[in-house]
């Protein structure tokens, strides 16, 4: 647990230091916020249907940018090789990853929606029904998104191949997190949509167990 | 014994041709249109086998090694993109007639979509981490992760169009004998035609092997 714990330490004070993951995710979230709104063209009830999807669009694209970045930091330094050198089996290397990632990936999502509630009107009480998705949302999104990341940066493509590899996996969490935020923002509670709950939860359980299971295949001697 | 395979697989296209052409009874609403079902379900009856083939090839190399698994698995995914493809197509040929759109947004047909689409992605993946055999095994870990989520993104298709899982209805009802038969035809001889393939893709990929090993030697 330590090792863990030093890895999302690491990741942290490295972010802290530069903040410029933190701070491109969020500045893409809302740009992404902003183009959605132009291109619906201010219609208030268009703006209504698709303001879940909006929020997820933007939400996973950002999300992308971060973790696209998260084995590149790594890379850069050779960092990935004095990690590798410790006596550290490879999944705490997945954990400590895949948490960090979640962190800030969590917290760009609830400031994104915290300004998504602002600029279009929705009360501040669907802020709190809505965590729990976001955090379900990011855990299931980051939990595949950090084993493709780690592959995607060894490959000829680099970061262009990580959408291509994320999105079509991940078509599951963005269904039922898009679901639960409609029910939310429609003003009823979660459980209105409880098979979508069911399954972005059995998605982070299955992905987890998963990512970690095949990580170290990933990541060895690259 | 390759040969043999070839003849069968020779003579099961043509008596494929025959049973859906020519023996099988006209289906009484649909018309003639129908009996292209008869390779819709033989070539979507392949890209499964192709795909599971995938998968079981991908496990066993990240478990194992070896580089035959993964020439395996490589090449079975480019037959079952292929036979997959050529399913879309001939399902929208029918589909044109019977429902009067090429395409609907229904939860088999979303499914089948991003199952093609995530073997392209598989086939890309390969592309773009080159020969090397340390990389091999990002396609395969993408595979496992790919087969793995395909069930989920069966029931998120369908509870995005509100509707309850409910698999399969009671199907096979009123279909005749003779269509039975036409269809078990089309099916065993698209599977032999798939199996000579993915053995002649395998030859070929092992011949690439070996002119690699012999440019290495000759430097």
């Amino acid at each position: 647990m330590n090792k863990v714990w030093a890895i999302i330490k690491k990741d942290i004070v490295t972010e802290l230091r530069t903040k410029e993951l933190f701070s491109s995710m969020l500045v893409f979230a809302l740009l992404v916020i902003v183009i959605f709104n132009f291109a619906f063209g201010f219609s208030v009830d268009l703006l209504d249907l698709a303001a879940p999807a909006m929020l997820w669009i933007s939400f996973i694209f950002a999300g992308v940018l971060g973790l696209s970045r998260s084995f590149a930091l790594e890379k850069e330094g050779n960092a990935i090789i004095g990690m590798l050198l410790t006596p550290t089996d490879r999944s705490l290397i997945y954990a400590g990853k895949m948490i960090s990632n979640t962190i800030f990936v969590f917290i760009v999502g609830l400031i994104t929606v915290l300004m998504f509630i602002l600029f279009f009107n929705y009360g501040l009480t669907t802020l709190v029904p809505l965590i729990p998705v976001i955090f379900l949302g990011s855990v299931g999104f980051v939990s595949v998104g950090t084993l493709f990341s780690a592959m995607a940066i060894n490959t000829k493509l680099r970061e262009v191949l990580l959408p291509i590899l994320l999105f079509p996996i991940i078509i599951p969490v963005i269904v039922s997190a898009v679901k639960l935020s409609e029910q939310v923002l429609d003003g009823n509670s979660l459980f209105a949509a409880s098979f979508s709950l069911k399954l972005l939860v059995s998605f982070d359980i299955i992905f987890l167990t998963a990512c970690t299971v095949v990580f170290e295949y990933v990541i060895d001697e690259s | 014994m390759r040969r043999i395979l070839f003849i069968l697989a020779f003579i099961g296209i043509i008596a494929s041709v025959y049973a859906a052409f020519i023996y099988a009874p006209t289906e009484p609403q649909m018309g003639h249109i129908q009996r292209i079902f008869y390779f819709h379900m033989g070539t979507v009856w392949v890209a499964t086998i192709a795909f599971i083939i995938v998968f079981i090839a991908s496990i066993i190399y990240l478990w194992k090694g070896g580089r035959k698994w993964d020439i395996l698995a490589y090449c079975s995914a480019e037959l079952g993109v292929l036979f997959l493809t050529l399913t879309i197509i001939t399902g929208s040929v029918w589909a044109k007639p019977i429902w009067g759109t090429w395409w609907t947004w229904d939860p088999q047909l979303t499914t089948t979509f991003i199952l093609w689409i995530l073997y392209i992605v598989y086939l890309v993946l390969r592309a773009s981490a080159g020969n090397d055999t340390k990389k091999a095994k990002y396609a395969a870990v993408f595979a496992i992760i790919a087969f793995i989520d395909l069930p989920l993104v069966y029931i998120s298709v369908r509870v995005m169009r509100g509707i309850s899982p409910v698999v399969f209805g009671p199907g096979g009802g009123g279909i005749a004998p003779e269509m039975m038969n036409a269809l078990l035809i089309n099916m065993a001889a698209c599977t032999l035609l798939f199996i000579i393939l993915l053995l002649e893709r395998i030859d070929l990929e092992r011949m690439k092997d070996a002119v690699a090993k012999l440019k290495l030697s000759e430097n």
